[in-house]
């Protein structure tokens, strides 16, 4: 018998009025699998992202977690009690962190915990130090957030989400609003992650990085999955010519 | 009949008395109406429709109407239907009340002003509509609009004059009683006048000191 998949997605579909922005997506992700999803702007991927803890719902199709289903249709009460806490199984990292301003670093870590958790003082307090000592941003624990750099504050809002002890995390843009020298601290604590075996699915436009990290590959346009498969073979001899035509033009941008 | 500001010599216990009430209202008062301007922010943005229109017409009522009419009605008014406050309670009432409607107007556009991107990362976590909003929207709301607040202050401790009619001993009524005595109305509206300015400056210090202490939590 095989494992249960920690994320099954099935036929997802979103639309905005006339206007399609996914098509009939399925993905399944293994504990432990890393995923990486590339593709232009506009071609859905943070969408889809988005939709798994449906902070943007779908309009079609069904998520699982686990094998419970995400995007159930509940009665209001119902259903903001079962998001919560299948959200708090689904740590989420944004391009632009979303740290909280008027928390230090340990209370943006420890906001979480300790309101959802149960857990005294101490013990939130031990799982905070052991989460930023985990990203490198021990001795910035009673920093605010406005004193420290792009890359600290993405490695915090990495431990926060880490915090919860989630079953999957989910990197949205995670590096893309750094500047080209703060990237690497960050690219190297997701990095770890994936040597623990976070199971992980990243959206991203650094593919050096997917190439190195990833177990697997999709290529997103206008809505669809157009390619899947290893990083070796997407990166190195894409099937299709859309593929074929955005690996090009993004590796021409960078060297 | 020339100034002669040595008339004010056997007056200064009683104005500085009158100042410390002028000092306590406006604190009090304050206090109420930047807790009650939170309060009536979150109910005017997010209550259930049966509550928030009638709040909305509470509202329009305290801001369409004279302060001082309100005053009289808190004080004299609820008398009638049994409800006897002492002066200082009804003027830190009113006025608390009718700031505070101010303040929760400033408060409501800080609370929807806070980037979009907090409320979403405290719902990642788990954290309900109401943690999310408790924990992470108001605080930083609150934080937001000190400044603008501080400038209520300063209209609020002015206003605060308005309590004298209902009889609360503060600078105002000091100042006429003295008067009354002396019939040197010059002086002492003077003297009133640059005790309230002495307040402003205080009140501006420690307005200053705030915002300094919350510099790097916003």
């Amino acid at each position: 018998m095989t494992e249960q998949p920690i994320i099954e997605i099935r036929n997802a579909a979103k639309s905005y009025g006339a206007l399609e922005v996914l098509k009939d997506i399925s993905l399944t992700v293994n504990r432990g699998e890393i995923v990486a999803i590339i593709g232009p702007s506009g071609s859905g991927k943070s969408t889809f992202l988005r939709a798994i803890n449906e902070l943007d719902p779908l309009s079609g199709g069904e998520i699982f977690l686990e094998g419970e289903q995400v995007n159930k249709r509940l009665p209001p009460r119902e259903y903001e009690r079962h998001i919560n806490r299948i959200r708090q199984e689904i740590g989420m990292v944004f391009q632009h962190f979303n740290l909280f301003p008027h928390l230090t670093v340990r209370g943006n870590v420890t906001l979480g915990p300790r309101l959802l958790k149960g857990l005294s003082q101490a013990d939130v307090d031990k799982l905070a130090e052991e989460q930023l000592d985990h990203v490198g941003m021990l001795e910035r624990i009673d920093y605010f957030p406005s004193q420290l750099s792009g890359g600290q504050k993405q490695r915090v809002a990495i431990a926060r989400a880490l915090a919860m002890k989630p079953k999957v995390m989910l990197f949205d843009e995670a590096t893309s609003a750094l500047d080209p020298e703060l990237v690497e601290e960050v690219n190297a604590v997701m990095k770890r992650l994936a040597q623990e075996h976070m199971t992980m699915l990243i959206v991203t436009h650094e593919m050096g990085f997917a190439q190195d990290v990833c177990d697997r590959v999709l290529f997103m346009d206008q809505g669809v999955v157009v390619e899947e498969g290893p990083p070796d073979v997407i990166f190195r001899n894409p099937t299709n010519e859309r593929t074929r035509n955005f690996l090009r033009k993004h590796l021409e941008g960078r060297s | 009949m020339g100034l002669d500001f040595s008339v004010l010599g056997g007056f200064w216990g009683l104005l500085l008395q009158g100042t410390l009430w002028t000092v306590a209202i406006t604190v009090l008062a304050g206090v109420l109406s930047y807790i009650g301007g939170v309060l009536f922010a979150v109910v005017a943005l997010y209550a259930p429709a049966v509550i928030r229109w009638p709040f909305r017409l509470f509202e329009a009522l305290f801001m369409g109407t004279p302060l001082l009419l309100q005053l009289f009605l808190i004080y004299f008014g609820l008398i009638q239907i049994g409800i006897d406050l002492p002066a200082f309670v009804a003027g830190v009432i009113g006025l608390g009340l009718h700031f505070a409607v101010y303040n929760s107007e400033l408060i409501q556009a800080a609370i929807l002003a806070v980037d979009k991107g907090q409320t979403e990362a405290a719902r990642t976590i788990g954290l309900s509509r109401w943690q999310a909003l408790r924990h992470v929207v108001i605080p930083q709301a609150v934080r937001a609009v000190i400044p603008p607040i501080g400038n209520n202050m300063i209209a609020l401790l002015k206003d605060s004059a308005l309590v004298s009619v209902i009889g609360v001993a503060e600078l105002t009524l000091s100042a006429q009683q003295a008067i009354s005595r002396t019939f040197r109305p010059f002086e002492f509206y003077l003297a009133a006048a640059v005790l309230y300015y002495i307040v402003n400056l205080g009140m501006e210090a420690v307005q200053r000191r705030i915002e300094r202490r919350i510099a790097a939590s916003r």
